[in-house]
């Protein structure tokens, strides 16, 4: 346990290091590949709780990402436009302000996997994973068909959206900003994990029965779960659209699903920083291999195979040796 | 106090063509232990998983404290104070054996939805897990994992987060299973005590230990109970040593 943190503090210091450097040398593209690694490896944190703690292997979490990255879009364009999104019942105006769009982002990735949870949740194994791709694929095709807000095209946003007291322009500010919500979200998922409803949330992972017995309901421990998991997830998707001032639906494709997964995965599941040490690794195989070759992927491949293969404890795993858990 | 705790009516349940329970009636008075024995395949493992809630019988009604349960769920069951422990263990193996205990604390509390405090520095939660790991003899493994222990300090495991629980009655499959000739001595003295505190349905290949321990005893064969009646009465009973003890008897 001891170690684990030690690695952890490291890899957290790491991430805050390389852009303070890039910013003395003045290298800006690193900085943003930074805050990449900081929303991605915050996406991944969201899923770990699902996947990690829970158990609930979700191939649908790109719908709170996308749906995290649709509500900065839809208010930022609003906002650009001066157009209100409605007017009745009461009026609602667009808004290129940071905490708005988050409390928007989160509020609606709650909604929406609140909705997919309790439906989804009513199965497990194979047809859990099935059918939260499933509602994934239903968003993804709601947005390339809302011409409203570009389709197919995505939305362009001119102008990053304002955080009272930064200059969000600044790509060290915006990763100061990224890096304190990752932080905050490492906090909570620390938290969470010892806590009461952790505890419960992990034996229902481990034994249905046994939760049962002691009469906790498996469905509310979970539904909760999914309704905290995906609120984070979202948040990353609205400081991703951010970082791109684009959203297009791309973000609530199963790939990025599928890219979450990995980066969850390749640090290792249920490991509080896996997903930030799984972005990292991810950015960074894309980063260096992928001047290489287009075909990049093949070599994260085979690394995941490996990790599945051969180390079931992920990247942190390695180091750390295995145990730990919650 | 003569009401009785649990009561089963008229309960059956068919897979297919077998049926695993055919009409059985039980019930469970205050005080006692109810032993169900049976050979292999009676359906006494189906019976207890109706009773728990795991199972829904074809026909019949279940009774927990006056309370017409028949419909309800595990859950609503074990917070209705049924304290049940499995006869293949299952627990969270991941866990400490204290966090097993704990939970089982927590699941009495009724509330798991804290999501900031440190479970594990809850002193009322940490007091009702030590003491029963503790009343079961775990309480020196207490910080150990789960999935290292051994088959019988799993089974008292079991035991003790049913304790946690402090239910009103409770359902034991096979709780002296890989114990042991000392353990199971020891566990037979412990049910001995408990049935003071709330009355055990207690299912139990032991034989030795059935008829030291129950105060009942019903006996189950295919699927339906052919006699109830204390130690003497079902060992004189000439359908039970047919069906059941009279092989070891005429051997």
């Amino acid at each position: 346990m001891g170690r684990e943190r030690l690695f952890n503090a490291a890899m957290l210091l790491a991430l805050l290091a390389v852009p303070l450097l890039a910013w003395g040398l003045q290298e800006p593209f690193i900085i943003t590949l930074a805050t990449k690694v900081a929303i991605l490896a915050l996406a991944g944190v969201g899923l770990n709780i699902a996947l990690g703690l829970g158990g609930l292997v979700s191939l649908g979490h790109a719908a709170f990402f996308g749906i995290g990255g649709y509500a900065m879009g839809t208010l930022a364009s609003h906002a650009q436009n001066y157009e209100p999104l409605f007017s009745w019942p009461f009026l609602f105006e667009g808004s290129n302000q940071m905490p708005l769009i988050w409390l928007t982002a989160v509020l609606a990735s709650a909604s929406g996997a609140l909705v997919i949870g309790a439906l989804s949740l009513r199965t497990s194994g194979v047809y859990f994973i099935m059918i939260t791709l499933a509602f994934c694929q239903m968003l993804y095709y709601f947005a390339i068909s809302w011409s409203a807000y570009g389709g197919e095209d995505g939305l362009s946003i001119w102008v990053r959206n304002e955080m009272p007291g930064l200059n969000t322009l600044d790509p060290i500010q915006f990763f100061a900003v990224a890096f304190g919500v990752l932080c905050l979200a490492l906090w909570f998922s620390a938290r969470l994990a010892r806590s009461a409803f952790g505890l419960a949330l992990s034996a229902a992972r481990q034994s249905e029965e046994r939760v049962e017995t002691v009469g906790l309901a498996p469905f509310k421990l979970r539904l909760v779960a999914f309704v905290i998991s995906g609120p984070i997830t979202g948040l990353a998707g609205a400081l991703f659209a951010d970082l791109n001032r684009f959203v297009s639906p791309t973000m609530l494709s199963w790939h990025t699903s599928g890219e979450i997964m990995i980066f969850v995965i390749l640090g290792g599941v249920g490991r509080l920083y896996g997903p930030l040490v799984g972005a990292a690794v991810y950015i960074l195989l894309e980063h260096l291999l992928g001047g290489i070759s287009e075909y990049w992927q093949i070599f994260l491949g085979l690394l995941l195979l490996g990790m599945v293969l051969f180390a079931r404890g992920g990247l942190i795993g390695a180091p750390v040796g295995s145990g730990g858990g919650a | 106090m003569t009401n009785p705790v649990l009561k089963v009516e008229n309960l059956s349940k068919s897979f297919g063509a077998l049926k695993a329970s055919n009409d059985v009636s039980l019930d469970l008075r205050p005080g006692e232990i109810h032993a169900l024995i049976g050979p292999n395949g009676a359906g006494k493992s189906t019976l207890i998983k109706q009773i728990s809630g795991g199972l829904r019988p074809d026909a019949g009604r279940i009774e927990v404290l006056g309370r017409d349960v028949t419909v309800l769920d595990t859950v609503a069951r074990a917070r209705m104070g049924l304290g049940r422990t499995f006869q293949i263990s299952s627990l969270a193996m991941e866990f400490s054996v204290l966090q097993n205990a704990v939970l089982g604390a927590l699941g009495a509390r009724g509330r798991a939805f804290g999501l900031f405090r440190n479970v594990m520095r809850d002193a009322a939660l940490l007091e009702t897990a030590h003491d029963a790991l503790s009343r079961v003899g775990l309480q020196d493994v207490a910080q150990q994992r789960t999935a290292d222990l051994s088959h019988g300090q799993r089974r008292q495991l079991e035991v003790a987060v049913a304790l946690t629980l402090k239910p009103r009655l409770f359902l034991m499959d096979e709780p002296m299973a890989g114990l042991g000739a000392s353990g199971s001595k020891e566990l037979t003295g412990f049910l001995d005590a408990l049935r003071q505190e709330a009355p055990i349905l207690l299912v139990e290949p032991d034989m030795d230990a059935v008829f030291a321990l129950a105060d009942r005893i019903s006996v189950l064969v295919y699927g339906a109970v052919i006699a109830t009646g204390t130690a003497d009465e079902i060992r004189n009973n000439p359908e039970v040593r047919r069906a059941y003890l009279g092989e070891e008897e005429l051997a």
